[in-house]
């Protein structure tokens, strides 16, 4: 029909907040979660995937950045079917810290 | 021990799980499916003429039963020519299980012959969707497509098998049971409280229902919440028909070409109840303005729904059907006299006009004659246009899934083929599709498969020789520059009808249009009824681009 007229994108924060997912480990699955981020604009600043459980799932941390969509984003993230939990941790974690090491 | 082909095992599972019709068009890649599905004396295959027709007459059928269709498309360009559908039912939730076929798998990646990625491509427009990589898959991804598909908000799932998994042979000892809705989490009980609080407390509620609550199945028990809180009620797009239009609380659609006094109604809430709605942009607005005194009640079996536009006071997340059932016995009856004689002053004030109403040769009067020459069974469905709002507008819908419209992807050839799925699930009821001449040439190949099915649809055709929509925008909002929009020369529609073997009837030529009409609803069998619509019509009232409900133009 006729065009939006939406109001402007939010602008991103400067936190920074790691988000730890439990997801099954089979080759879909990062393209569903990339593509919900993707398609908002939303940038991942750092991805992370290890499987767990013998290989049957793996978990993902991801590194982005505070703002006003995050809580959508993981409504969106917990809907997947592939995604089986979403924690949300503060800047303060550790785990994309401890990699620093290997992106210098 | 059982020993089957791939093939043969998803004919048998889809048989299990009760599929009798699927839509669809062959090709190399899923060739084994096709010929294990011929075997079947279950199955009425219906071959349509494009592979989008048989998505939309899956979801014809699929909203008609509230149950998951199917359809079937080959690699490739059959694939990619079921996008439009998957993303109309992915927008509305409508359950639905598309099957493609795809090259071997030994051959992804290699950009063979009628290789695409559809997994990748529709990973945005399904709920979800899979890429089949063994025989033994099938037996869980069958179940499970339907399973997700029809569970919690509804919506299209894709799988995608490999032509050697379709040929692989399985040997395996039970077929998995068929599968039902998973179960939903329990209602909240302190937030039905909540709610039924805020409401009891109410001064001036209003009820907004939306297509979440035909899905539920629903419908009754929101009109006893009505009732019994004594609640003006609005229905979405999609929500028309949960509620009569002639009930007395009804207050109509809301939004972008709502009725003036639906949208000041709206505008007066101190509490509005919302279920089964998302607060889209066409049905509220500018959203900051939207409700702006009211406490915000938001049912939804989606929980990414709530607090997405606007933030919920009381926020559940249920089936609405459940959370209706647990909230009734808290509501107090009430009167509310006062609020209900306001609202009754709203609406003789600022009413929903429908000029020309009893005159079959206009827009709304063309819509209202359809309406009295049959009774509620009839489904309708729409293509998407100005000819939609008017059907919206103006047709006195009175039950859930009477109604079927393209509502958030907004599909020109909507309407033929979906009309088509409604008329194979439901033989016994007419069917009416309302369409443009610009809709209907989008789909119009597919009354070849409408003659051949011989099914009751009846093709109402307001023909303005031109996207009326598009030229309503142009001389509203581009400065009366009309470009694109009118058609220099439109085709005999009434001999294309003919020459698919359809018949016509034009009412232009009908010294008693009224009786023409009549005469050409009540005859079985597929039908195109052609009426010329004069292009200066236009829709109203209309909320302007980026404007408040309560900023309406015309009407
Ligand atoms: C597939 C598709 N293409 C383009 C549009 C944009 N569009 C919306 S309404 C419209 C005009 C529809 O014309 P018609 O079917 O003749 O209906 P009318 O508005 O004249 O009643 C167009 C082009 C659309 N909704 N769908």
């Amino acid at each position: 029909m006729i065009e939006q007229v939406a109001d402007p994108l939010p602008q991103t924060g400067f936190a920074k907040v790691v988000l730890e997912l439990e997801v099954n480990n089979h080759p879909g699955v990062m393209s569903h979660i990339c593509n919900l981020f993707a398609r908002r604009a939303f940038n991942m600043e750092g991805i992370l995937c290890m499987p767990v459980a013998g290989g049957e799932r793996s978990r993902i941390w991801l590194l982005v950045f505070e703002d006003q969509r995050l809580e959508q984003m993981i409504r969106q993230l917990e809907k997947l079917e592939d995604v089986l939990a979403v924690r949300r941790h503060g800047a303060e974690h550790e785990v994309f810290e401890r990699l620093e090491d290997f992106f210098h | 021990m059982m020993q089957m082909t791939g093939a043969q095992l998803i004919v048998r599972l889809l048989e299990r799980q009760g599929v009798r019709t699927i839509a669809g068009i062959p090709g190399g890649a899923i060739l084994p499916l096709y010929d294990a599905l011929g075997g079947s004396e279950l199955i009425h295959h219906v071959l349509a003429r494009h592979e989008q027709g048989a998505g939309f007459m899956a979801q014809g059928m699929a909203r008609a039963s509230g149950q998951p269709a199917v359809c079937f498309a080959s690699s490739g360009p059959g694939a990619t020519n079921l996008v439009t559908a998957i993303a109309d039912a992915f927008l509305d939730s409508i359950p639905m299980v598309a099957i493609t076929g795809q090259v071997p798998l030994s051959m992804i990646g290699t950009d063979a012959f009628q290789e695409v990625d559809i997994y990748g491509i529709t990973v945005p427009i399904t709920k979800h969707n899979f890429l089949v990589r063994s025989v033994e898959e099938l037996l869980t991804v069958i179940p499970d497509a339907f399973r997700i598909a029809m569970s919690g908000r509804p919506g299209p799932v894709l799988v995608d098998v490999p032509k050697d998994v379709q040929n692989q042979l399985i040997s395996f000892t039970d077929f998995p049971p068929r599968v039902v809705s998973d179960s939903l989490p329990p209602v909240d009980a302190e937030a039905i409280e909540e709610a039924a609080r805020l409401i009891n407390e109410a001064e001036q509620p209003v009820l907004y229902l939306g297509g979440g609550v035909v899905h539920s199945g629903a419908s009754a028990l929101a009109v006893t919440l009505a009732e019994q809180a004594c609640m003006p009620t609005t229905m979405t797009l999609m929500g028309l028909g949960a509620m009569p239009v002639d009930h007395p609380l009804s207050i109509g659609m809301l939004g972008m070409h709502g009725a003036r006094y639906t949208n000041f109604v709206l505008e007066e809430a101190d509490v509005l109840v919302c279920v089964g709605a998302r607060f889209d942009d066409r049905a509220v607005g500018k959203a900051a303005q939207f409700c702006p005194r009211a406490k915000i009640v938001h049912i939804d079996v989606d929980p990414s729904e709530l607090h997405k536009i606007k933030r919920a006071h009381v926020a559940i997340h249920a089936d609405v059907g459940s959370a209706l059932e647990a909230l009734l016995p808290r509501i107090r009856k009430s009167m509310r006299k006062r609020w209900l004689s306001h609202v009754d002053s709203l609406r003789s004030r600022f009413p929903m006009q429908l000029p020309g109403m009893d005159d079959p040769r206009t827009h709304y009067g063309l819509v209202r004659a359809v309406a009295a020459a049959l009774d509620d069974d009839a489904i309708i469905t729409t293509d998407v246009g100005q000819h939609q709002m008017w059907v919206a507008q103006a047709y006195p819908f009175r039950r859930p899934r009477q109604w079927m419209t393209s509502g958030g992807l907004g599909t020109m050839g909507f309407g033929v083929p979906t009309a088509m799925g409604a008329a194979l699930a439901e033989p016994d009821r007419t069917v009416v599709c309302f369409s443009g001449d610009g809709s209907l040439m989008m789909n119009v190949q597919e009354f070849a498969t409408l003659a051949e099915e011989n099914l009751n649809v009846k093709i109402v055709l307001m023909n303005n020789s031109s996207l009326g929509l598009v030229y309503q925008q142009q001389n509203l909002f581009y400065g009366k520059r009309v470009f694109a929009s009118k058609y220099g020369a439109g085709p005999d529609f009434i001999k294309i009808a003919e020459g698919f073997g359809i018949g016509a009837v034009d009412l232009d030529q009908a010294a008693n249009p009224r009786a023409a009409l009549a005469q050409a609803l009540q005859t079985p069998g597929p039908c195109l009824i052609h009426a010329s619509i004069d292009r200066e019509q236009f829709v109203y009232p209309m909320v302007p681009p980026g404007a408040a409900n309560t900023e309406m133009i015309g009407g």
